[in-house]
């Protein structure tokens, strides 16, 4: 009866509130980073699915927590696993950002660290090393690339151990001070949880970066040159089309950073060519690569023997 | 006698929050946060004992919180901490704030010493009655 009484009063001179969502949205600017993430960010689906997920639940938690509902602080810490070059660092980059923009973390900068900065050389070494790099990241990100180095199944006395241990400890007890992203290759990421059990269960989300698609990467090609004012000729950009058709059938194919490195050395013979040619240049000659930088790559003329000279 | 050095000694000690907040505003400032121990309590005593590094590159006060932590869980009652923000830029080179974070659960205090000098001459200085006992015994 009294808390009928209660609630009447408060509806008699109110209307019921109603929170408007898509407001709080932009009112954070965590929409704007979303976008830009769309907007830059090519392929990427399950990615970027997962982020508005995340988003959407700080959201609602920032609202519910102002009205007072009771609200525990989710766990963030996440682990992004994928084949090499599918964006797993740029998009921990703007993580940071996000959940900055969102409140969820104070201070929103990324502290990026691999097995070398976490483990010590002797005994009694690590932990100082490892308390250094979290005090560091406290506030802000803390992301691991290739964490499964942190764990060395083969030398039971290896300090990475002990590493691994702070990190729990950290991870468990300061969950509003620090959101911890490890990343690393699926399979040997897989290996690493496998025998450290502690970690697969404190991390809330796993994140899988799937790979390009020929398409997606042919896109990613416009981007990278236009932010260096190049561009593709007609004939250069179906070049380009059918080496990275011939570039993905070869072993050590990096999606992304593969495609950087033939731009880069698409430049290179760009550069030659014109260098070589007698007589004056055209501006629009500078900007454009045309199919023969790109054909000359060792890719179209790869035998299997020459397995390990395709990156160059 | 509870001992008034530094910052805010004249008011309520500091909690948590407030702690973490001043930390802040330091670490905001781009000061150079110290945690320092002592069971010397002698107001010329300057140099206390360092706790870890002096942590220059902490962006976010949880990280020195985390430190004070561990400092208080090693020293508890026995000692006072306090820490302090360093400005390194030119021209200040120093200390910029100071801070009691915690004290001994008792504090005797101090007592005064009087010393006859040369012709009827009064010395006088303060003697904590802590330091009676040998150091790490003290509280």
């Amino acid at each position: 009866m009294a808390a009928d009484d209660i609630l009447a009063e408060g509806g008699s001179d109110a209307p019921p509130e109603t929170i408007d969502l898509r407001r709080e949205l932009t009112e954070t600017h965590a929409q704007e980073v979303l976008d830009e993430l769309d907007r830059e960010l090519v392929g990427l689906a399950p990615v970027k699915a997962r982020i508005r997920q995340i988003a959407a639940l700080l959201v609602v938690d920032r609202v519910r927590r102002r009205l007072g509902l009771l609200s525990e602080t989710p766990t963030l810490h996440m682990s992004f696993t994928g084949n090499p070059g599918t964006g797993k660092t740029t998009v921990a980059l703007r993580m940071a950002e996000i959940l900055h923009k969102l409140g969820y973390i104070r201070k929103g900068h990324l502290v990026s660290v691999t097995r070398d900065d976490l483990v010590g050389q002797y005994i009694g070494h690590t932990a100082p090393k490892t308390k250094e790099i979290l005090k560091k990241a406290m506030g802000g990100v803390l992301f691991i690339d290739e964490a499964y180095y942190l764990y060395r199944q083969e030398n039971e006395r290896d300090y990475g151990q002990e590493a691994i241990e702070i990190l729990l400890q950290v991870m468990e007890n300061q969950r509003e001070d620090l959101v911890v992203i490890l990343a690393g290759y699926a399979d040997r990421m897989d290996q690493f949880f496998r025998s450290n059990p502690g970690f697969r269960s404190r991390i809330a989300h796993h994140i899988d970066f799937p790979d390009y698609s020929d398409g997606e990467l042919m896109s990613i090609a416009t981007t990278m040159l236009a932010a260096q004012s190049y561009k593709f000729s007609l004939a250069g950009a179906a070049a380009f089309e059918s080496y990275i058709a011939a570039r993905r059938q070869q072993p050590l194919f990096s999606n992304a950073r593969s495609i950087r490195n033939a731009l880069d050395r698409a430049r290179l013979r760009h550069a030659n060519r014109h260098f070589e040619q007698a007589g004056p240049v055209l501006l629009e000659d500078l900007m454009t690569i045309d199919a023969p930088d790109v054909l000359a790559s060792r890719v179209f003329r790869a035998r299997p023997d020459q397995i390990d000279s395709f990156d160059r | 006698m509870r001992i008034t050095q530094g910052c805010f000694s004249f008011l309520p000690d500091l909690t948590d929050d407030q702690i973490r907040a001043q930390v802040q505003y330091c670490i905001d400032k781009g000061w150079a946060v110290n945690i320092e121990y002592t069971d010397d309590p002698h107001p010329r005593n300057t140099f206390w004992e360092m706790w870890d590094l002096p942590m220059f590159d902490v962006k976010d006060a949880a990280g020195v919180m985390l430190e004070l932590n561990a400092c208080r869980k090693a020293h508890a009652d026995r000692t006072y901490i306090r820490l302090s923000g360093f400005d390194s830029s030119h021209g200040w080179e120093s200390v910029r704030i100071s801070f009691i974070v915690n004290r001994p659960k008792e504090e005797p205090g101090f007592r005064l010493v009087r010393q006859e000098g040369p012709g009827r001459q009064q010395i006088y200085t303060t003697q904590a009655y802590a330091v009676d006992r040998p150091e790490g015994q003290r509280y």
